[in-house]
């Protein structure tokens, strides 16, 4: 067992981990990064689209092309890194990793967790039928074509609109196969408006919204599903059913934070985002542990990936020097609110960035941050969509001591 | 039936023409008992099967108990074998190398049904289980914390355990095979060669193969063979039962084989942790039609999750990882058919095999040897093989992990992230005495996108492994055989339509 220590353990490669990395490195901090993939920068590597970086570099980059920003800067720097190595125990101040060389033993001052996120799959929404081949998760089916040239399938259905459904609908088209529909339980869709029109509209493929899977049918190899339409409170109507021939059903219905390591840590966890709970510094629960990225909420840009990534690093760098006890303001999600992050507020001399999503499209929507009863904050939007994270920022002169942070929806439900 | 032999004189010459001693249709878990058995006499056994690989069919997707025997009617073979083949599960087990929990099985009485758990009672005694006792609500509550707190009393039978019906199908397989039994996979009988009521033979898609005797151990077939072959007739009645698994994480929520009491339909819906600690929760009991349908049904999930909450009401059912679906093969005289045809001679049925066939299975083996040796000559043989081990990179010591990897270092590169498994088990899989040809074969074998994620992940990343270690093109890697390939096409250079 080969043991080390390190000031600051980073677990990922991804852009939440090269982040960190690279701005923990810049503070000072002596810094490893775990990466378990053969190369850096995680999904954005399969993502040959453009849309990435509009926000951090003002420009339309494809996800390689952001990763490699990162991938460059993090090679030319001081931060150690390991590849195809995987985190297989994980305790405060304490990591361990195996790899082709052995299992490595490393103390770490700080731990940034940055694993990401993994697909739903169709076991956890248990669509009915036998098992045959021809059904994968929208980013399994991203990788097989982007990364290993091979096609999956010839005549489509995609299950889900979110964005990585709604880029494979695209790709799919543009590699020969036929797509025949995108099919979206909710009656709006969780992807991008601008990946609605550009993926689908512009290929004519239909969006079926409050439509739904409820059959597989093809005992080797998928040859068709039936698609029904669900009511108000989502369930199948009896005689809506529709018998669509295919050979690729591709699942988008969903991320969730891949935190097996997070288990292991006894950190709390937050029901609504599927990760930590952590405060403004995106300290966990746990003294010493910091998340960022989507292993703490899904996201729906990198951009703010990155951002999030870079406030873990000065979170952790700054906890390595003046260890300070965590007190906490709770932040809780009011009306129309599906999630907040961070979950708490420690009080400190910053101004805080509350990153949350929308339950239900709101338009003229009105966003109300208070504390025992009083306005600390508000915010008006022509329009909110679950799909997209809304940021406000809390300057630290607004900042209660005590008490909690209520954060409300209103406006005119579309 | 003269045309048998005009046929044998048609072989071409260069081709070996070999007489087999011993033919088993089917590599379930029966099938490869009766491998394994038989590996043990100098006698030339051959496997076929329809899939392409070991327990394609009921094998596969059962409920994984080694039941304690305390169910079926004394007098039967099912009681006989049930007993017989639990007490041999510990040593079996130890010898293949696979695991096996002891961990005993609960029936569950609520209020007004204590009488029922007194007749399994009496009936487990009359079948020779023991260790059996009803036990009270609060003992029950003592060692199953999260059971419905409506619970009056159980059954405790400590004998009962859980195995992987796969792995031990594989095991069986493994030691056979090393011990010189021929496995032929992706081969269906399609006919049986007698010759003055005797058998000659069976017709498969890829030939004749001849041998002086043949089990069937055909699974939800076996009826139909046994008509091809014209011996004493019966019939099974194909039978559903759907699962639910659920994530690993939840290991320790369930400690026992939790059952209902049972009813006129069976045992009901059951809920049990697996051997590698998920849990899982079933099954249904359908009569079908289709000997081929284990398509799941969302009646039959619901189902499932309405039994599994009598016994377990807060069962987080967000964690549900996979559902599945698998065929009984139910004997419609209600007893396991083992015999040799008085009608065909060299013909013996291993039929009906339906619960507790998955417990009964080793002694179901000794029982068909012993139907062979009723037929033919067979001398033991001198010397047996070990199953060659398995590697578990995963639940090594540190030790014995930095061993492996300075030895092989793709035992260190970890492709499957959920359960931790390694690109050199994957490439082990593939060599294996039975090798891994399929995805789905890897993932029975090592665990390999059996996680969580359900091979989202390491699914694309095998396909490369697999291409490379097997020496074929993606195209013609399959999920669990021909007709199920995973993907069509190499991108056009071009692209667009």
């Amino acid at each position: 067992m080969k043991k080390s220590s390190s000031e600051l353990v980073v677990i990922g490669g991804g852009p939440a981990g090269m982040g960190a990395a690279l701005e923990a490195s810049q503070l000072g901090a002596k810094v490893l990064m775990l990466e378990r993939d053969a190369d850096l920068g995680g999904i954005l590597q399969q993502c040959i689209h453009t849309g990435f970086g509009l926000h951090l570099f003002g420009e339309e980059l494809t996800g390689g092309e952001y990763a490699q920003r990162f991938i460059d800067r993090v090679r030319d720097g001081k931060i150690e890194v390991l590849t195809d190595t995987m985190v297989t125990e994980i305790a405060p101040g304490r990591v361990q990793a195996v790899n082709s060389s052995g299992v490595q033993d490393i103390k770490a001052g700080a731990i940034i967790l940055a694993m990401g996120c993994r697909e739903r799959t169709r076991g956890a929404i248990n669509i009915p039928g036998p098992r045959p081949a021809g059904i994968y998760t929208a980013g399994a089916a991203q990788r097989l074509i982007n990364i290993q040239g091979l096609l999956p399938g010839r005549r489509a259905v995609i299950l889900g609109s979110g964005d990585i459904g709604l880029i494979m609908a695209r790709r799919l088209t543009l590699e020969g196969a036929k797509v025949e529909a995108v099919a979206e339980l909710m009656p709006w869709s969780n992807g991008l408006a601008r990946n609605i029109a550009q993926c689908l509209d512009d290929f004519s493929i239909p969006l079926l919204l409050s439509t739904t899977v409820v059959q597989v049918h093809g005992h080797r190899r998928l040859e068709g599903v039936t698609l029904a339409q669900v009511d108000e409170d989502l369930q199948p109507m009896p005689g809506s059913e529709r018998y669509m021939p295919c050979d690729l059903l591709l699942l988008s219905v969903g991320l969730i934070p891949e935190n097996e390591l997070s288990g292991q840590l006894g950190l709390e966890m937050d029901p609504r985002t599927g990760g930590p709970v952590v405060d403004q510094f995106l300290h966990t629960s746990v003294d010493g542990v910091f998340a960022c990225g989507n292993v703490l909420h899904v996201h729906d840009l990198v951009d703010f990936v990155t951002m999030e990534s870079r406030r873990a690093a000065a979170g952790a760098v700054q906890w390595l020097s003046h260890r300070q006890p965590q007190s906490s303001v709770p932040v809780r999600a009011g009306a129309n609110i599906a999630y907040i992050v961070p979950q708490r507020l420690t009080p400190g001399d910053g101004a805080v960035t509350l990153l949350f999503r929308v339950q239900q499209p709101m338009t003229k929507a009105k966003f109300t941050v208070s504390a025992g009863g009083h306005c600390l904050l508000h915010k008006t939007v022509p329009r909110a969509l679950p799909a997209e994270m809304v940021e406000l920022r809390l300057p630290a002169t607004k900042m209660p001591t005590t008490g909690e942070i209520l954060i409300d929806c209103g406006g005119e439900q579309r | 039936m003269p045309w048998v032999i005009v046929v044998a004189l048609f072989v071409p010459q260069k081709e070996m023409v070999t007489m087999y001693d011993v033919i088993i249709i089917g590599a379930g878990v029966v099938g490869c008992a009766a491998a394994h058995s038989l590996s043990r006499y100098n006698l030339n056994v051959a496997v076929l099967e329809k899939g392409a690989d070991v327990a394609t069919g009921t094998s596969r997707a059962n409920s994984g108990i080694v039941h304690a025997g305390y169910d079926p009617r004394p007098g039967t073979l099912m009681a006989e074998l049930n007993v017989q083949g639990n007490a041999m599960y510990p040593d079996l087990c130890r010898k293949l190398d696979i695991p096996f929990r002891q961990l005993g099985s609960l029936v569950v009485a609520t209020a007004g049904k204590e009488e029922q758990l007194k007749k399994l009672l009496a009936r487990g005694r009359a079948n020779g289980v023991t260790g059996l006792s009803i036990i009270g609500r609060d003992a029950v509550l003592d060692c199953e914390p999260k059971i419905n707190t409506q619970v009056e009393a159980a059954l405790y039978a400590p004998s009962a355990g859980i195995v992987s019906p796969w792995e031990l199908t594989l095991a069986l397989a493994e030691t056979a095979a090393v011990n010189g039994v021929e496995f032929r996979f992706n081969t269906k009988v399609t006919g049986i060669l007698t010759h003055e009521d005797s058998v000659q033979g069976v017709e498969t898609q890829h030939g004749k193969l001849w041998t002086r005797v043949v089990i069937n151990a055909a699974g939800v077939y076996a009826d139909i063979l046994t008509q091809l072959a014209g011996a004493e007739r019966y019939d099974i009645l194909p039978r559903k039962g759907e699962y639910l698994l659920l994530d690993k994480d939840l290991d320790g929520y369930v400690q026992h084989v939790v059952f209902p009491v049972p009813t006129a339909l069976g045992k009901g819906t059951l809920v049990l942790p697996t051997v590698e600690g998920n849990i899982l929760a079933g099954p249904t009991a359908v009569d079908v039609e289709e000997r081929e349908d284990v398509a799941t049904t969302e009646a039959g999930l619901a189902q499932v999750k309405e039994g599994a909450a009598r016994l377990f009401p807060d069962l987080p059912w967000n964690k549900v990882i996979t559902s599945f679906a698998g065929l009984r093969a139910v004997p419609a005289d209600g007893d396991f058919v083992l015999r040799s045809s008085a009608r065909v001679r060299g013909w013996i049925d291993a039929g009906g095999i339906q619960s507790p066939g998955l417990t009964a299975a080793p002694a179901i083996g000794e029982k068909l040897t012993q139907l062979v040796a009723g037929q033919l000559d067979m001398p033991p043989k001198a010397h047996l093989l070990p199953r060659p081990e398995v590697l578990r990179i995963r639940e090594m010591s540190l030790a014995d992990r930095e061993k492996w990897i300075a030895e092989n270092p793709s035992y260190g590169q970890i492709v499957c992230r959920c359960e931790g498994v390694s690109q050199g088990e994957i490439v082990d899989a593939i060599q294996r005495p039975i090798p891994a040809t399929t995805l789905d074969g890897i993932k029975q074998r090592t665990r390999a996108g059996g996680g969580r994620c359900q091979g989202g992940f390491c699914q694309p990343r095998m396909l490369t492994i697999m291409a490379r270690e097997l020496g074929i093109s993606p195209m013609e890697i399959t999920k669990f055989g021909p007709g199920s390939e995973l993907v069509t096409d190499y991108l056009s250079k071009g692209g667009g339509r």
